[in-house]
């Protein structure tokens, strides 16, 4: 199997917000077209990990970022165009938020702020994207109706929706399911490895069987360090550096 | 074993007390603006007519009408909120979602409250000294509503501050992360959500504006004149002066007409506050989020 060109170099990343070390010394890479699962407890600096990646460290400026981080083999902290690297990562998070327009223009915002205006094509995008997120058939007759009162679990896909509106390159998805019920997160996990065909995925999650269900390789988290980066597989099946991983896989802690 | 006991009744005896003492302060906040608007229709309800509102003043205004002191204060207020709506919304947004939390933030938020405190006496001279004299605006509407639209600044800026921070930050953050700059997010979403609550403090503010008279007084405000104001250089008169004037200045003045005039002082003020409050309970019903 030919190695897959790398989408997301890492080199010792480390993120502190005031005096607090979120992450030390992380260093991995991701490649094309892979799931790449990251598991830990809670605090383990998985959602810092993720908001480094796309720049959000901008907004917080209590957040600092060392490290060496890299897109298509371009230093993201060195870029100058911040919002088109945001554009091309599409980010989904823990609660659900549907923007308050109505359910067309969530998911039309993205195409627009891209420059497209023609209302054909967006009709396109707005339907392609509502279908990929398994929201379409409950909304179609009502797209006008505002997307922030939706229920949790739409809101979620609508979420979805409006990442995949970006067509973006890479989708960092960070424990998507908490606020879903498990019937919608089956069907969202199964356009997720359809997905995978055509962009890379994170997914940061800690339903632990989620990962083994869905990661091709997957890494733990604990406090603030990577203490593991394997295939799934062999992470579950206890082939691993860490001790510490096998317990947290094993349901021991966390 | 749910038994009634000594201390129950206590508690309950306590609560229908507290509760029928506060409910009475509350009731005897209403007695003041009830007795006042009684007052003022029953001895000016009389001198309302059409030809009150419309035509002007005649015989040494014991008589006559009070249009131009009507439109005047229509005027100035206009002009004032032209001149402070759009500048005071501009700051709030860069003060809410642009300004970094550091002393020179600080200083403009402190800057605000202290404006917002001065006394209005001391609005209308700085009126005088800065548009009048120094920019050689004379004493004209121009003057007189600059100097109230200074007075008006700070409260156009909180409410605006508090509207654009109603708007929740996750909003925010997810326009972020798909690549909007910051002012892509406020004028697509932050903003359209925050504008009627701006417009619920921006009416408030008109009646509090209306009724001003220190700082038009000497700015360009006059106690007769023979003709309407023909542009904003021009002197004008106005309701809040024209109050002072008839209830003060003219001898031989009929009792009913100062009454007439400050019941239609009080009357824009309710109209306006009114409106707000029926907008803001529109705000409420309608919940977007």
């Amino acid at each position: 199997m030919a190695e897959r060109a790398i989408k997301l170099d890492v080199r010792d990343l480390t993120i502190r917000y005031d005096e607090l070390t979120a992450l030390e010394g992380v260093t991995l890479d991701i490649r094309e077209h892979e799931i790449f699962g990251i598991i830990g407890p809670s605090n383990a600096g998985k959602t810092s990990f993720l908001k480094a990646i796309n720049r959000m460290d901008m907004f917080n400026p209590q957040m600092s970022v060392q490290g060496h981080i890299s897109f298509n083999g371009l230093d993201t902290r060195k870029v100058r165009n911040v919002y088109g690297l945001r554009r091309r990562i599409g980010v989904v998070f823990p609660l659900p938020v549907g923007l308050p327009l109505s359910v067309y223009d969530n998911v039309a915002l993205a195409p627009r702020l891209a420059g497209q205006n023609n209302r054909a094509e967006l009709d396109v995008i707005v339907e392609r994207c509502l279908r990929r997120a398994a929201l379409w058939d409950e909304v179609k007759d009502r797209l006008d109706s505002l997307g922030s009162l939706l229920s949790g679990g739409q809101q979620q896909r609508l979420t979805i929706a409006r990442a995949l509106s970006q067509e973006p390159e890479l989708l960092m998805l960070d424990e998507f399911s908490i606020a879903v019920d498990p019937v919608t997160t089956m069907r969202i996990e199964e356009v997720l490895k359809e997905l995978k065909q055509e962009i890379t995925i994170i997914l940061v999650t800690n339903l632990v069987q989620q990962a083994r269900r869905l990661a091709d390789r997957t890494a733990f988290f604990l406090d603030g360090k990577c203490l593991d980066i394997a295939p799934t597989e062999d992470l579950f099946t206890g082939e691993v550096s860490d001790e510490r991983t096998r317990h947290y896989v094993e349901g021991r802690f966390g | 074993m749910f038994e009634t006991t000594e201390l129950n009744k206590k508690n309950r005896r306590n609560e229908r007390l507290v509760r029928a003492v506060l409910g009475t302060m509350t009731g005897l906040l209403v007695l003041p603006v009830v007795l006042i608007l009684s007052m003022l229709i029953y001895k000016g309800g009389p001198v309302i007519s059409f030809e009150f509102l419309f035509t002007s003043p005649t015989n040494g205004m014991t008589a006559g009408g009070i249009f131009p002191a009507l439109l005047g204060t229509v005027l100035l207020v206009v002009v004032a909120l032209l001149a402070s709506v759009p500048l005071g919304v501009a700051a709030a947004i860069y003060l809410s979602e642009y300004a970094p939390d550091n002393w020179t933030t600080r200083a403009i938020n402190l800057a605000i409250i202290n404006l917002a405190g001065v006394p209005s006496i001391v609005h209308a001279l700085f009126g005088v000294g800065a548009f009048v004299i120094f920019f050689k605006f004379g004493t004209s509407i121009l003057a007189a509503s600059l100097t109230l639209a200074i007075m008006t600044l700070p409260v156009v800026i909180v409410a605006t501050r508090e509207s654009l921070q109603a708007v929740p930050l996750a909003f925010r953050e997810a326009c972020w992360n798909m690549g909007a700059t910051r002012w892509q997010t406020i004028h697509r979403v932050v903003l359209p959500n925050a504008i009627t609550g701006i417009l619920t403090g921006v009416i408030l503010e008109v009646s509090r504006t209306a009724g001003e008279t220190a700082p038009i007084m000497f700015t360009g405000a006059a106690f007769f004149l023979p003709l309407l104001p023909q542009g904003v250089l021009d002197q004008t008169m106005a309701l809040s002066l024209h109050l002072f004037v008839v209830a003060t200045q003219v001898p031989g003045m009929p009792e009913r007409l100062p009454y007439g005039v400050a019941l239609v002082l009080i009357s824009m003020v309710l109209l306006m506050n009114s409106m707000s409050i029926a907008l803001r309970m529109y705000l409420r019903g309608k919940k977007k989020w």
